[in-house]
């Protein structure tokens, strides 16, 4: 295989909550390489979402080495790293997280506004990927006025507007009813066959069973390790 | 989490230098968002609107006022100094002495020895004024009857509207011509033109040659005026709702220098030579200092304090300080609604950030930097207020028009004082929406994104 896409390296974090220092991550290390579909699990507390919040940049470790692309990025600071989430980073979350005053494709555009995109070139951005998720006819639709798998997608579709290195999602069918949730899962299926490198945090065996590979947690450090195909 | 310490004390201030587009599309966010949420940003906006109106309204109607009092004392002339005979007060209320005669005020001793004394004097214009009836047929006015010289009009920026005013030969012939004050040709000679016409008083005729303007000067010493020194005993004969006039000579023959007031069986009479002295100084630079001679002169030559002495030029220059305290009262009150409005406006800035912590996550996860986020609430602060600023700046013209209108009070809107209230505004915005935007820019991502 290539050089990985990310690579985790004997990264801890540690916080503070209360007045106990708790320690989320024990020196893990993982790589990830393009293209392949990984589900990340474990009970609470393992340390999976400091995990995926460690990948998406949202936190910094507080030892070791996370690359992204090539980069070292566990040194930068708060500006670079939002640049990097803006342009290599796709987040899918378990409640959507969708700006509730903006339509479907403004909200698809909002990575592209930070990158200072102009605006008639996010438009049709957004617009494609607005159908490419199956929203052609609720591109002028509030959040509230769409279902949560709807919702979903708008979400699937703005994580894809920056056209990402990697993308994470954090329980994404954790909010919707079956039908909806494997609907997303074939979004992510698809997204996967085209080549995008997808991240999943995810509590059920039944959805972990559609990567091609299964990263157990436990205690901070990486319990089991294995691809399928 | 202790990784954070550092990046919170970073402040983004070194960050804030941004594109026009950006600024022209977060604009747009703030106004998209102000609309979403439109009677909370009408409620907000409240406190700076009522500043904006209250400080404008206020200005126009102190500007107003001082503007009609710096008019009349302008009118009176700057270059002016005017003494007028004043019965001294011991004398006022003797009513034990009711028969002797009170005898006071400038002379024509005085009118030479300011002329020959003081050379930075130019002209000196001497007046009597006698209150008398005046008739034409069975029309009556009562007014004041001023005997003064023909430079007269031209010393007090008085204009003849009608025919002329007397001249030097009339003067020195004595004539029995008289010129008309505003006003009392409509009455005396309802029908026909007063010029020409034949007026009496007393027992004596005068020809009618002239006409003057309205001058709004002499109502105003008597009204309530926002200058102490102007309000006082401003004419020997005050009350009287219309002057004319005539040669001093005439004054002085037809009516003599004795003035016999009688009342319920007791009278009493005052002798006074000269009821007013206007001196015109040639430099307005050494209008204080002439001042100062005259007062030196008059006090030499007077037993009593029967005369005040009138300087335009230092009632004018009371009439700014005064008008300059107003300002800077009316500037605190000012100061104090407009911060009232912007701790509203803070305290309702703060609600929305937190309000808005997960929208404010999630941007921060899709790429916001943290000047962005400043920037989406500053900007949305700035609009609110500026917003409000200009309702107020609004409302603030269209109230001292209506008070115009309807109270009939001169008012005055100065251009600067909307411009300045409308910054000032936009300032406040700036000024109590850092605070929030910065709460908001600091906010941990990850704790952002996890808030309900």
């Amino acid at each position: 295989m290539d050089s990985p896409i990310a690579r985790v390296d004997n990264v801890r974090k540690q916080y503070l909550m209360g007045t106990v220092m708790v320690e989320a991550l024990r020196g893990l290390s993982v790589d990830f390489y393009a293209g392949e579909y990984i589900t990340i699990m474990g009970p609470s507390g393992c340390g999976k979402s400091t995990l995926l919040n460690i990948l998406g940049c949202l936190d910094r470790p507080t030892s070791g080495q996370y690359v992204l692309g090539g980069e070292d990025v566990s040194t930068l600071d708060d500006d670079q790293l939002s640049t990097i989430r803006g342009t290599r980073i796709g987040f899918v979350f378990q409640s959507y997280n969708l700006i509730q005053q903006l339509n479907v494709l403004e909200n698809i555009e909002v990575p592209l506004y930070y990158q200072g995109r102009p605006q008639h070139e996010s438009r049709a951005i957004a617009r494609q990927l607005a159908r490419r998720v199956g929203l052609d006819d609720r591109m002028e639709h509030k959040p509230f006025e769409l279902s949560g798998g709807q919702q979903q997608r708008v979400a699937v579709a703005r994580a894809l507007a920056n056209d990402p290195l990697i993308i994470l999602a954090d329980e994404p069918t954790g909010n919707l009813d079956s039908t909806s949730g494997s609907d997303i899962l074939g979004v992510f299926d698809e997204l996967n066959r085209q080549g995008k490198t997808l991240i999943m945090v995810t509590h059920s065996d039944e959805v972990s069973e559609r990567a091609g590979r299964v990263i157990r947690l436990r205690d901070g450090r990486v319990e089991r390790d294995e691809r399928r195909n | 989490m202790n990784g954070e310490t550092s990046r919170k004390s970073r402040i983004p201030w070194q960050h804030l230098i941004v594109d026009v587009e950006r600024v022209r599309r977060t604009m747009q966010l703030g106004l998209k968002s102000l609309w979403l949420h439109r009677l909370r940003s009408l409620l907000t906006g409240l406190g700076i609107v009522f500043g904006v109106c209250s400080v404008i309204a206020m200005l126009a109607i102190g500007e107003g006022l001082s503007y009609e009092a710096q008019e009349q004392i302008r009118r009176m002339g700057s270059n002016n100094i005017i003494i007028r005979s004043v019965k001294p007060p011991e004398d006022r209320s003797s009513s034990a002495e009711r028969t002797r005669v009170i005898e006071y005020g400038l002379t024509y001793a005085d009118v030479e020895r300011i002329k020959l004394t003081i050379p930075t004097v130019e002209v000196v214009i001497p007046s009597r004024i006698i209150r008398s009836d005046v008739w034409n047929g069975t029309n009556r006015i009562d007014c004041d009857i001023i005997g003064t010289v023909p430079s007269y009009p031209e010393m007090r920026n008085h204009h003849v509207a009608m025919g002329r005013f007397f001249t030097e030969e009339e003067l020195e012939e004595n004539l029995n011509v008289c010129v008309l004050g505003d006003g009392m040709a409509e009455k005396l000679f309802p029908l026909d033109s007063p010029l020409d016409g034949i007026v009496r008083i007393e027992g004596d005729y005068y020809k009618v040659i002239g006409t003057m303007e309205p001058e709004s000067e002499r109502s105003s010493m008597g009204s309530p005026d926002s200058n102490p020194a102007a309000a006082g005993p401003a004419r020997n004969a005050t009350g009287a709702p219309y002057e004319m006039y005539i040669p001093l000579t005439a004054a002085k023959s037809r009516f003599g220098e004795m003035l016999v007031q009688r009342s319920s069986g007791s009278f009493s009479a005052e002798r006074v030579e000269l009821h007013e002295v206007t001196i015109k100084v040639g430099q307005i630079d050494d209008v204080v200092e002439t001042w100062h001679i005259i007062a030196d002169l008059l006090t030499a030559n007077h037993k009593k304090t029967d005369y005040e002495i009138i300087v335009p030029l230092d009632l004018l220059r009371q009439a700014e300080r005064t008008k300059r305290i107003f300002n800077i009262v009316l500037g605190a009150i000012a100061a104090i609604s407009l911060l009232v409005g912007g701790i509203g406006i803070m305290n309702i800035m703060l609600a929305t950030v937190t309000e808005r912590t997960r929208e404010i996550g999630i941007r921060r996860a899709l790429g916001a930097k943290r000047k962005d986020i400043v920037l989406q609430f500053l900007i949305e602060t700035v609009l609110l207020s500026a917003s409000g600023g200009l309702i107020g700046v609004a409302l603030g013209l269209a109230i001292p028009f209506f008070i115009t209108q309807f109270a009939e009070l001169q008012t005055k809107v100065t251009l600067w004082s909307p411009l300045l209230a409308f910054s000032i505004s936009a300032m406040v915005g700036v000024v109590f929406g850092i605070y929030p935007a910065m709460r908001a820019a600091n906010m941990d991502p990850v704790e952002a994104l996890r808030h309900e």
